[in-house]
């Protein structure tokens, strides 16, 4: 334990740490990204789709009607099945989807596809309930002002709902981060790929601390400056 | 009159279906005029803010139309309705205001909808403000503000259309009498200097007294009575409208038995005569004082009043000979439930 502070370690493992670091964050940066792009829609779409939904309440024709609620019967089924697989078996599943997409299996590129899949239905329920604590009101009035679906969407929803959407962001990215931890169990790299080789198998403890310690830091870093963003931007606290 | 700027004809609205259906409405009739304040009143469930949903559209009517300015809403759908909300823009009891932007950007709102380029809004939205008086807080959030410098934004982001009619569903209720009185008087002068027609929509009694020149009585989703406020609440003649004047009922337990009561109206005259005491000075007659609603109305005293009169028939004619003498006032012999 006391050879952490020692510069052997250091010179023989901090490369190497570093390397972990910057995987670990490429791989959540660039899988949360693409993960909004995927669940930021479905989450819209969920509420315009929803029983209150201005899709809903706001169309007249009743076979039209029906067939938004079908939509929402059917994404809503398709989000509980992405969420309820665990990480690890889909991120098997989707091997060959994978291979396809990136042109590997295993690797920082061959952990994101899966990531996204899985953090994308999470996201979109995230988003989904983030818009709903617009006030219903603000909408309604924006609709009695003449606003289309799409101005609703952009002028009302999104930007009422983003200190809700922020602090679901830091949510959503320190669940992703977890993530990357258990797709180093079969080849991501990062540094829950170093935590299982050197803390488990080689029975490194002091390896597995400092990439505990690691992981640690990165959250608090990411949930504090969420949190401040959030606030900061909320004009609603002054 | 000149053409009825919204013409309501056989709305109702139903909402569910079968055993469950709710009747919010049912064929309502309503005419109102350019430049007029209109109100409409009810109790709660009455069915006062579905009728005004209906008026933008907002909720689709069962069945009827809804005519306003000559055009049609039922028949409109997507861009064009959207086009024609425009004309009739809405404030609500909880001003429903963007929390995440400016004053001033909220009242640029509408305008960012139909493509107003920026500048110009931005000009014209400083100059809404400044009529409703809040030019200070352009640069505030709605969270800064009290409930009546919120519904004053809300008004000047309805107006930035240059809408014909203003909706207001329960525009005061949420604010205290004095801010709710300026809040009105600042709908009268907008009415007054734009000409825009307003509807108010409300359960008070004092919110129509102050500003409406005529009102719909609405009760259990149809209208019960409507015309000229003064003539509404000078004689209601419907339960509703009885119901609406005296909030309170009236009370009954401590009338003699069997006793003859006259409803006695004061029909705007400058000041209230004495009547009660020049009464019994003049003709020596007493009676007593059953039930009283008295209040001003456009600087006109209006009430109603009623007495209860003597067991001696004689008497009782001599009263009721004496009242009917008086200016201002007319009196109706009633039926008394003891
Ligand atoms: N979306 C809806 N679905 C079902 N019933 C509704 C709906 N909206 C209103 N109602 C019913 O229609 C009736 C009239 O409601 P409305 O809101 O118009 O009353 P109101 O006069 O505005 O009352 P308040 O003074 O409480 O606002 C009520 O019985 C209400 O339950
Ligand atoms: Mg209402």
């Amino acid at each position: 334990m006391f050879e952490l502070f020692t510069s052997a370690f250091w010179s023989e493992y901090g490369r190497l740490l570093l390397e972990g670091c910057g995987d670990t964050l490429l791989m959540t940066l660039f899988s949360t990204l693409f993960a909004y792009l995927l669940g930021l829609p479905l989450g819209v779409l969920l509420v315009l789709t929803g029983d209150h939904g201005i899709l809903r309440t706001q169309q007249t024709d009743p076979v039209l009607s029906r067939l938004v609620h079908l939509v929402n019967r059917i994404l809503g089924w398709v989000i509980n099945v992405g969420r309820s697989l665990p990480f690890i078996i889909l991120m098997v599943c989707v091997m060959p989807l994978t291979k396809w997409l990136v042109g590997t299996k295993i690797g920082v590129l061959g952990a994101i596809p899966p990531l996204v899949i899985s953090a994308a239905p999470f996201i979109a329920r995230m988003v989904e309930s983030s818009l709903s604590e617009v006030d219903s009101g603000t909408v309604e009035a924006a609709q009695s002002m003449g606003a289309s679906v799409w101005q609703i969407v952009w002028k009302v929803y999104l930007p009422e709902a983003v200190p809700s959407l922020i602090l679901g962001g830091s949510i959503s990215i320190i669940t992703i981060l977890a993530y990357t931890a258990i797709a180093g169990a079969i080849g991501a790299g990062g540094l829950g790929d170093l935590a299982i080789r050197y803390g488990y198998q080689r029975r490194e403890d002091s390896m597995m601390w400092v990439t505990v310690v690691f992981l640690l830091i990165l959250v608090q870093c990411i949930q504090s400056l969420f949190s401040r963003l959030s606030v900061h931007l909320d004009k609603r606290l002054r | 009159m000149n053409h009825p700027i919204i013409q309501i004809q056989h709305l109702t609205k139903t909402f569910g279906s079968g055993e469950t259906a709710v009747h919010a409405l049912e064929d309502i009739n309503l005419d109102i005029f350019p430049g007029e304040i209109y109100g409409i009143i009810g109790l709660s469930g009455a069915g006062k803010s579905t009728l005004v949903r209906c008026m933008n559209l907002l909720e689709t009517p069962t069945s009827g139309t809804v005519l306003v300015d000559g055009q049609d809403m039922t028949r409109l759908s997507g861009r064009a309705l959207r086009q024609a909300r425009r004309n009739v823009t809405m404030i609500f009891q909880s001003f429903n205001l963007l929390m995440q932007r400016s004053c001033l950007k909220n009242v640029c709102f509408p305008m960012e909808l139909c493509g107003i380029p920026s500048a110009q809004a931005k000009r014209r939205a400083m100059e809404l403000l400044e009529l409703v008086g809040l030019a200070d807080k352009a640069n505030a959030y709605p969270a800064q503000l009290s409930g009546g410098q919120k519904q004053r934004v809300a008004i000047a982001r309805a107006l930035a259309t240059d809408p014909k009619v203003l909706l207001c569903d329960e525009a005061t209720s949420a604010l205290d009498p004095t801010t709710t009185a300026s809040i009105l008087s600042l709908l009268k002068q907008l009415n007054q200097t734009l000409g825009v027609t307003v509807v108010v929509i409300t359960h008070q009694m004092q919110v129509i007294e102050e500003i409406c020149s005529r009102v719909a009585i609405l009760d259990g989703g149809s209208v019960a009575e409507q015309g000229v406020v003064q003539d509404i609440f000078s004689n209601p003649t419907t339960d509703a409208a009885r119901r609406l004047v005296y909030p309170n009922g009236v009370r009954t337990d401590h009338i003699p038995s069997a006793s003859r009561a006259v409803r006695i109206s004061f029909n705007g005259g400058t000041v209230y005569q004495p009547l009660i005491s020049s009464l019994a000075i003049d003709c020596g007659v007493k009676v007593s004082i059953l039930a009283a609603d008295t209040r001003s109305i456009n600087g006109h005293a209006f009430g109603t009043m009623l007495l209860s009169l003597p067991e001696d028939a004689n008497e009782a004619a001599k009263a009721l000979n004496y009242i009917h003498s008086q200016h201002n006032i007319t009196a109706e012999e009633v039926e008394y439930r003891v």
